[in-house]
């Protein structure tokens, strides 16, 4: 009975990994079902904004008041983790607050975590209450309606409930060091706990214990359930944010990809010696769809960027079409892409990961033709983004499937392309007066 | 106007210094016209040999890629880089953000390799050569702002080549509140220029417009064509094209030299 805590814990922590690790696979799977391109290049310059975007927030301190207080939590997240480690090694060995032996410095760690758990309580008040009561705009546009809008509070609460859990331990353990209870040796500094220990006093200590012990449990158990809940939750970022800065696109902004299929292509029509009945080339596969409509058809990163979205709405409130009413919002782009992608993920868990068509895809079943003609390609929204997602990237791969698959173009583009076909400018001059601006007077 | 064509500078045996893309806005457009004999006649005051392909200048193919058309695109690419690498050009120059992001950084891979120039970025040069001298005088102490276009300012990084020719006019330079990387799209880009935007409560260049008046400008620059016709457009819908001016800055920089 002795080792029963021990093997308790070590049943949940194998659980809450496990079921964790379940899920990167998962994640891992979907993102790979995208199409494939090599980001192998340039290595020391993606480590360069990994650092600096990922890490080091650059991103983040455009809008200050939210970006210190970001700062805040993800400090106080990454930071009061080190504490999870030693609540570990405590939990499957039956050792209570086993680095004591540090002595000062541990002391200062632990002050530091309660100084960053207090600091986190308050961003995080601060932050519901941006959502909740001041309701800013990009909060409250219409793909945010239920699940992202509760995900958001849930977020705030559980980082809410970890924190207090985490200062009601160490109040009462200070309690129990001070009334000298076996097993509790005096070890760690507590300027913020120390506020709620008065609260213990006079408490037996068989009562106090079991609040130490409860919060202790509940606390570890907290994680344990957080890091499970990332996969469902736009939380995921915090994960995610780091390769997505590392993949993110090292090209200038205004170059679009040149699609390599349309390259053969247009070689072929080019070259007056090509012959057409010659044998196909060895790489001479089918031409490929032109353009996506469907997760599948997008690039790997486009997916791994779907789900490090943080739903933040920066690009959205940046957008000139979604600033002037139109119905193109950026982050709903990227939303979308994920509900979908998780839509074929399940049904390939479902058909024993094969995927069965369900007569659904992304393009109009999520994302609508309105909201993709709606875009200037300003780029506003790739450079508003904290976390280098480019949702531009995919509005112009479903316009290229549009066009090209569908001849689905609205119509007065038609006649502009039309225009460029027949006399090499948008609109109908001929060409032979390209030059005449030169002799016209005035 | 004497402009000289790739095609008879190459009959004489001779090579410019640099091509002048003069782009379909630039060809076409009655606004944008002005807009380019403006930099002809920058270019000519400051002696630089340049040339334009006139009649074998074709669309670039921005905006059938931006619609989704990159067969159409590829095709444009394609015949342009062929006329060009026929004439063995190196050096570039064009008044269009739009021709400069398209030649720059979507030719390269489809085999067409020149040093491309946003004309601020080249006059920006001619000044700091001493090739080309301002007087201040014309603008002095005027309030001008400026609209980034997107394709110059976030798509290619270039904030800063048209402000400082601006403030060598002696002009007071006043930001909008959307500015630089932050800048709000005019609401051209993306061949939105072509059709009628989707259903929304405002357009986008009354937006970005109402952003300009804020500043209470006299002027407000623009380095792009089509941005040009967007803010004018937006302008004359709040009826003070009469107090406001929308000009180009090498329109600005060519009436500061009476030229
Ligand atoms: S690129 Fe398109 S989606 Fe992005 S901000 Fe501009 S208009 Fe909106
Ligand atoms: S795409 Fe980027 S800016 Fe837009 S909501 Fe997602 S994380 Fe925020």
């Amino acid at each position: 009975m002795e080792y029963l805590p021990n093997i308790l814990f070590a049943v949940l922590l194998i659980a809450g990994i496990g079921y964790f690790t379940r899920n990167v696979k998962k994640l891992r799977r979907n993102i790979m079902l995208g199409r494939d391109i090599d980001l192998s290049d340039n290595k020391p310059q993606r480590w360069k904004n990994m650092m600096r975007i990922a890490l080091g927030q650059s991103k983040m301190v455009v809008r200050p008041i939210a970006g210190l207080m970001h700062i805040i939590v993800y400090l106080g997240f990454i930071i009061i983790n080190i504490e999870v480690l030693e609540i570990i090694i405590d939990g499957l060995l039956g050792t209570h607050r086993v680095f004591a032996f540090m002595g000062g410095f541990y002391d200062f760690l632990i002050a530091s975590f309660e100084i960053l758990a207090l600091l986190v309580i308050v961003a995080v008040v601060v932050f519901w209450l941006r959502r909740n009561a001041l309701k800013l705009a990009r909060f409250v546009k219409p793909e945010m309606k239920g699940w992202p809008k509760n995900d958001a509070n849930w977020i705030l609460y559980i980082e809410l409930i970890l924190m207090a859990l985490f200062l009601t331990m160490n109040a009462s353990d200070l309690q129990l060091q001070r009334m000298e209870v076996a097993h509790y040796t005096e070890a760690g500094s507590f300027p913020v706990s120390q506020w709620i220990t008065p609260l213990f006093e006079g408490m037996s200590a068989s009562t106090v214990v079991l609040i130490e012990r409860s919060a202790w449990w509940l606390h570890i158990a907290g994680i344990l359930f957080f890091l499970n809940y990332l996969y469902y939750s736009k939380h995921l970022h915090i994960l995610l944010a780091f390769p997505n800065t590392y993949f993110g696109n090292l090209k200038p902004k205004g170059q679009f990809s040149n699609n390599d299929a349309v390259t053969k292509e247009v070689r072929l029509m080019m070259d007056p010696n090509a012959d057409p009945f010659a044998a196909p080339a060895e790489d001479a596969t089918p031409p490929d769809k032109f353009g996506a409509s469907d997760v599948k058809d997008l690039k790997w990163v486009q997916l791994l960027s779907a789900y490090t979205c943080t739903e933040c709405g920066r690009c959205t409130s940046e957008c000139p079409a979604n600033q002037t009413g139109k119905k193109l919002s950026p982050r709903k782009i990227m939303m979308d892409t994920r509900d979908r992608l998780e839509e074929v993920g399940r049904n390939m868990d479902k058909n024993k990961g094969t995927f069965v068509d369900d007569g659904k895809q992304l393009l109009d079943d999520y994302i609508t033709r309105e909201e993709l003609w709606a875009c200037t390609s300003c780029n506003a929204c790739v450079e508003a983004c904290p976390v280098s997602i480019d949702p531009l990237s995919i509005i112009m791969d479903m316009r290229q499937y549009l066009v090209m698959e569908q001849s689905a173009a609205p119509a007065e583009l038609n006649a502009m392309m039309g225009n460029i076909e027949n006399n090499g400018a948008p609109w109908p001059f001929n060409q032979m007066d390209r030059l005449n601006w030169a002799s016209e007077t005035a | 106007m004497n402009v000289p064509t790739m095609a008879s500078l190459f009959a004489e045996g001779k090579e410019p210094e640099v091509l002048f893309w003069v782009g379909c806005a630039g060809s076409f457009d009655d606004r944008a016209k002005k807009i380019t004999k403006a930099f002809v006649k920058l270019l000519e005051k400051a002696g630089v040999s340049f040339a334009v392909l006139g009649t074998e200048e074709s669309c670039s193919g921005d905006p059938a890629k931006r619609a989704g058309n990159e067969f159409l695109f590829q095709m444009q690419a394609v015949t342009n880089i062929e006329v060009m690498n026929g004439y063995g050009i190196k050096k570039v120059v064009t008044a269009c953000p739009h021709c400069f992001n398209t030649l720059k950084n979507e030719y390269p891979g489809l085999g067409g390799n020149y040093e491309v120039m946003h004309h601020t970025q080249f006059l920006k040069q001619l000044l700091e050569e001493g090739r080309l001298t301002l007087q201040g005088g014309t603008f002095r102490g005027k309030r001008i702002t400026f609209h980034d276009p997107c394709y110059l300012g976030r798509a290619n990084n270039v904030y800063e080549a048209p402000r400082e020719l601006i403030r060598k006019l002696d002009a007071e330079l006043v930001e909008m509140k959307n500015c630089k990387q932050r800048g709000l799209c005019c609401g051209a880009g993306g061949a939105q220029m072509f059709k009628e935007a989707e259903k929304g409560d405002k357009e986008v260049n009354i937006e970005r417009t109402e952003q300009a008046l804020e500043t209470q400008p006299e002027i407000i620059a623009a380095a792009c064509p089509f941005c040009n016709t967007m803010m004018t457009d937006g302008v004359k819908n709040k009826e003070k094209e009469g107090a406001i001016a929308v000009m180009d800055i090498a329109e600005l920089m060519s009436k500061a030299e009476d030229l």
